[in-house]
């Protein structure tokens, strides 16, 4: 059961910042050129591959009561950074994720910056797609490598952000625009709801303290969250609401 | 130096992000589940962590309601 978990946290976190480093990719190359763009993007793919490579096995290498103490503990307070973002834009108090408009942006930034020419590559097309890709590219290889030492099974987690990234790298070519019909930010709840969950099961774990019902205790903390969190959005709408009528309210007196 | 900080910083905003207090609460609500774990209670404390995490993010939550 958690390996189906694991699978797909690792795809929609993988598909979420794929989607996010294509549309610098796709600004970048649309308006300085291909080449740069994409030489930027491998190097990036092969700085990743290099820290995938050494921290891998070097996690493997701790003993598994520490290894889901640590990095439980670090996945817990990086999937609830997600949650809480997620349930800040769901409740209106953060703006969503527009694929759209950070294009837009980013095109805009791309023209109007001058070419300099260095290695033979345009230098700000070759950055923007390195820094974009190795930015982005770095969630997704924390997650796949905590998420599969700490389960067991990196190659179940690589294979979701392999699948992630066949997807969206495919349906970019096809498209050639940024996919901004993806529900991104739909997307970041759901992930920052399993990393929430399983960095709460493998630190608790990892204290010695014991779950009731063992690995099925993981459906029932992903409901506890995903129940809680949608009362928090509620919440939140509500004093919205109500802050911006009593706004309102006092605008007219 | 100033690269030090700025790798040091890198991974406080990668990790920790907005709100520093969650990061805090998670920390002290695993040390005293391992306290509680090995001095008397037994393995029977899973609820302190998702407890202090649903409060903390709760807080945190609410404190950016109030200032907006």
């Amino acid at each position: 059961m958690s390996g189906v978990f694991v699978v797909l946290a690792a795809f929609l976190a993988s598909a979420v910042e794929m989607v996010e480093a294509l549309t610098i990719v796709l600004a970048a190359g649309v308006t300085r050129g291909w080449r740069s763009s994409l030489v930027g993007v491998g190097v990036a793919l092969l700085a990743l591959a290099c820290i995938t490579a050494l921290l891998g096995p070097a996690l493997t290498l701790i003993p598994i009561d520490a290894l889901r103490l640590i990095v439980g503990a670090l996945l817990l307070i990086f999937g609830l950074q997600w949650l809480r973002k997620a349930i800040l834009r769901a409740s209106g108090f953060k703006a969503l994720h527009d694929e759209a408009a950070a294009f837009e942006h980013e095109v805009a930034a791309a023209k109007s910056e001058a070419t300099v020419v260095r290695a033979g590559l345009d230098w700000y097309a070759f950055t923007l797609c390195f820094k974009g890709v190795l930015l982005e590219g770095l969630e997704v290889a924390f997650i796949v490598v905590t998420f599969g030492a700490t389960a067991h099974q990196v190659g179940l987690a690589a294979i979701g952000a392999a699948a992630a990234l066949v997807i969206v790298v495919g349906v970019g070519v096809a498209v050639h625009q940024p996919l901004s019909r993806v529900p991104e930010n739909t997307l970041k709840f759901a992930v920052g709801l399993m990393l929430a969950t399983f960095g709460t099961f493998w630190s608790v774990e990892g204290t010695g303290a014991q779950w009731p019902g063992s690995d099925a205790a993981i459906v029932a903390i992903l409901a506890v969250y995903t129940v809680v969190s949608f009362i928090y959005v509620r919440l939140l709408r509500t004093q919205r609401a109500e802050t911006l009528h009593a706004t309102l309210a006092q605008g007219r007196t | 130096m100033s690269l030090l900080v700025g790798f040091a910083r890198f991974w406080y905003d990668f990790i920790i992000g907005d709100d520093w207090t969650i990061a805090v609460a998670v920390v002290v609500a695993l040390v005293v589940t391992i306290l509680l774990v090995h001095v008397q209670v037994g393995g029977a404390v899973w609820w302190l962590v998702p407890l202090a995490v649903l409060a903390f993010l709760g807080a945190s939550l609410w404190r950016v309601a109030r200032k907006t």
